[in-house]
């Protein structure tokens, strides 16, 4: 692919991208700039519970805008953003937080990357040192062809 | 031979993991709600069809009753409805239907077509109680006990066979009529 060819196609996807955004708008405006702010933060924390894989702000289901009015509601009425967080939970459980919390349930979620990466680490370990051993322990004479490449 | 068996042990660890996770996703029919065991959530709205008066979820305590979130829109609600109306026929609890994010006119309709198996209706137009209750698909039903604690949250379709294990059982005088 060309760079010209490479440019017009990251261009078409950006295009795209935004043409897939127009479909969620969401026209709800808060007091102020803040709330507005905390506001979109808070509606992409949300799973929407009807289609699971949404957030409730992506969501055109009418649960997800009636949930969305909670939270701008709540937003106005001075709640903090975990105060809002606990109400969702409340009514919901854990599993409309698309970032779930760090409870007994939920630790080996976060701790399994962490240890993937240590038990990746340590077969890296354990393979170099035993190839370096073979290398220290091979005394055989490299093949000529080898030796020449 | 060595030299696969930790690959191999790891694959299928993994796919063991992942196979679990998969299975166990949120899947519909089995989030169990986190209001078991806790206060249902008191509730006051309009009965549908008189809107002068209002229903109030306090008018119940003290005996066990059942809730079913229902709406017009809803098409597993028209399938479970002629279960309803048999359990309805029990006359063993009061139902009270839960109209959700519905329209009155429609919502009449349905019940003067199809029979209505419900003691009362209230009307959840903004969907609060729903959102009080963790409803997050109609239909749902829950069963309320005479502490006034949710015991049991049913989601899908209302059957005779979901109705006699999981609401019949919890009632007083037990699973037959």
């Amino acid at each position: 692919m060309s760079a010209r060819h490479a440019t017009r196609a990251v261009f078409a996807m950006c295009v795209l991208a935004f043409s897939l955004r127009a479909f969620a708008i969401d026209i709800t405006v808060l007091p102020n700039e803040e709330l507005q702010r905390r506001y979109q933060a808070l509606t992409h924390e949300f799973r929407c519970m009807t289609c699971q894989n949404n957030t409730i702000a992506d969501s055109p289901v009418g649960l997800a805008s009636d949930l969305r009015r909670d939270v701008a509601e709540l937003l106005t009425a001075g709640k903090s953003d975990d105060e809002i967080r606990a109400y969702m939970v409340q009514r919901y459980g854990n599993v409309i937080l698309f970032t779930p919390p760090l409870v007994a349930s939920t630790a080996w979620v976060w701790m399994f990357p962490v240890l993937a990466v240590f038990a990746g680490a340590i077969i890296g370990v354990v393979i170099v040192r035993r190839r370096s051993r073979l290398v220290a322990t091979d005394d055989s004479i490299i093949e000529p062809e080898e030796a020449s490449r | 031979m060595n030299r696969f068996l930790l690959p191999i042990l790891v694959f299928a660890a993994l796919a063991g993991v992942l196979y679990v996770g998969v299975k166990h996703s949120p899947d519909k029919s089995t989030m169990v709600s986190v209001l078991l065991g806790k206060p249902a959530p008191a509730f006051e709205l309009p009965v549908l069809g008189d809107a002068s008066r209002k229903f109030s979820s306090r008018q119940l305590a003290g005996r066990p009753w059942v809730m079913n979130v229902w709406g017009t829109w809803c098409v597993e609600c028209r399938i479970e409805h002629e279960a309803l109306l048999a359990i309805a026929h029990q006359d063993r609890v009061p139902i009270v239907g839960l109209n959700w994010r519905d329209e009155d006119a429609a919502a009449l309709e349905w019940l003067s077509q199809l029979g209505n198996p419900y003691t009362v209706v209230a009307v959840d137009g903004d969907g609060r109680t729903a959102i009080d209750y963790g409803v997050y698909g109609a239909p749902e039903t829950f069963f309320v006990d005479a502490n006034g604690l949710v015991q049991y949250r049913h989601v899908g379709a209302m059957t005779a066979e979901v109705w006699e294990r999981e609401f019949a059982s919890r009632l007083p005088h037990g699973g037959m009529p």
